[in-house]
C-alpha cells in the first residue's frame, strides 16, 4: 500500500467523521466547528486529486466566508444545547435508516459505472490556474459574469431580506 | 504526490462523495434546526463537488474543475440569502425550528 493510498484512507475517514459530527452533535456550535473540519479535509482532498486552484478557492470560499457566515449567526441568535429542538426517536431511526438505504441504492447504481481498477493514464496539469483561468476566460466568459449578477442579487437580496422592517 | 491519482482507483472517490452525499440527507431529515439543515446541504454540495473534481482529474478535463468554480460561487449566494431570511424568520418567531414555521404544511 503506497504512501498516497494511506494519506486518501485518513483524509476520507476524517471527512466521514467530520461530517457525522456535524449531523449529531448537540451544540450547534460544534456542528459549525466540525463542518470547519470538514471542509478543510475535503480541500485536502482537492490536493490530492491535483486541483490545487480549487483547493485554495476551497479553503477560502468555505472555511473562511461560508463558516464565519455560519458562525456569526449562531452566535448572534444565541442558539445552544438548551434551546436545540428534537426530533423523537423513531423519526431520528427513520432518517438514518433513509440515509443508509439511499447509500445502498447509489451504490448498487454506481458498481457498474467504471470497472473498479480504472486508473488515470497520467497526472496531469490541468488543475493549475494557468489552465482553469484559460479555460474560465475563454470558453465561459459569458457564465463568470452572469455569476456576478448572481452574486450582486443575492447581496441586495440578503440586505432587503435581513434589513428591519418599519412599521 | 505527483502521481497519487494513478495509484488511488477512482472508485474510492464515488464511494466517499456518495456516503457523505448521504450523511448530508441524514443530516437534513435528521435536526430540526433550520441552520443545521443549511449547513447539511453545504455538506451534500461538497460532495458532489469533491465528485466532479474527481472526474475532471481522471479523465483529463479541466471542464469540471470550471463547474466546481461556479458551484461554489452558487453555493456562496445561496448561504447569503439562506441566512438572511433566518435571521428575519428568527426576528419574527424567535425560533429556528422547523417544525413552528408549518403555515405552508399541506
Amino acid at each position: 500500500m503506497g504512501i498516497s493510498q494511506i494519506i486518501f484512507y485518513l483524509l476520507a475517514s476524517f471527512t466521514i467523521f467530520t461530517a457525522l459530527f456535524v449531523v449529531f452533535s448537540k451544540n450547534p456550535i460544534y456542528s459549525v466547528l466540525w463542518l470547519i473540519l470538514c471542509f478543510f479535509s475535503v480541500a485536502g482532498h482537492f490536493v490530492m486529486l491535483n486541483a490545487q486552484f480549487l483547493a485554495v478557492v476551497h479553503i477560502i470560499v468555505y472555511s473562511g466566508a461560508i463558516m464565519v457566515l455560519f458562525l456569526f449567526t449562531v452566535m448572534l441568535l444565541n442558539l445552544n444545547k438548551e434551546t436545540e429542538p428534537h426530533k423523537p426517536l423513531l423519526l431520528k431511526f427513520a432518517a438514518v435508516i433513509s440515509g443508509g438505504v439511499l447509500f445502498l441504492i447509489i451504490l448498487a447504481a454506481m458498481k457498474t459505472t467504471i470497472p473498479s481498477n480504472y486508473i488515470a493514464p497520467k497526472a496531469s496539469e490541468i488543475g493549475y490556474v494557468k489552465q482553469i483561468g484559460m479555460k474560465l476566460y475563454r470558453e465561459y466568459t459569458l457564465p463568470f459574469e452572469v455569476a456576478s449578477i448572481l452574486f450582486l442579487s443575492a447581496m441586495i437580496g440578503s440586505v432587503v431580506l435581513a434589513k428591519k422592517e418599519r412599521a | 504526490m505527483e502521481n497519487s491519482i494513478q495509484s488511488i482507483p477512482q472508485n474510492w472517490y464515488l464511494i466517499l462523495s456518495s456516503f457523505m452525499f448521504c450523511i448530508g440527507i441524514m443530516g437534513v431529515l435528521f435536526r430540526r434546526n433550520a441552520i443545521i439543515i443549511l449547513m447539511c446541504i453545504e455538506l451534500m454540495l461538497n460532495a458532489v463537488n469533491l465528485l466532479l473534481v474527481s472526474f475532471s482529474s481522471y479523465a483529463g478535463n479541466a471542464e469540471g474543475q470550471v463547474f466546481v468554480f461556479f458551484i461554489m460561487v452558487v453555493a456562496a449566494a445561496e448561504v447569503a440569502v439562506g441566512l438572511a431570511l433566518l435571521v428575519s424568520i428568527y426576528r419574527n418567531i424567535a425560533s429556528t425550528d422547523i417544525n413552528i414555521l408549518s403555515k405552508m404544511k399541506w
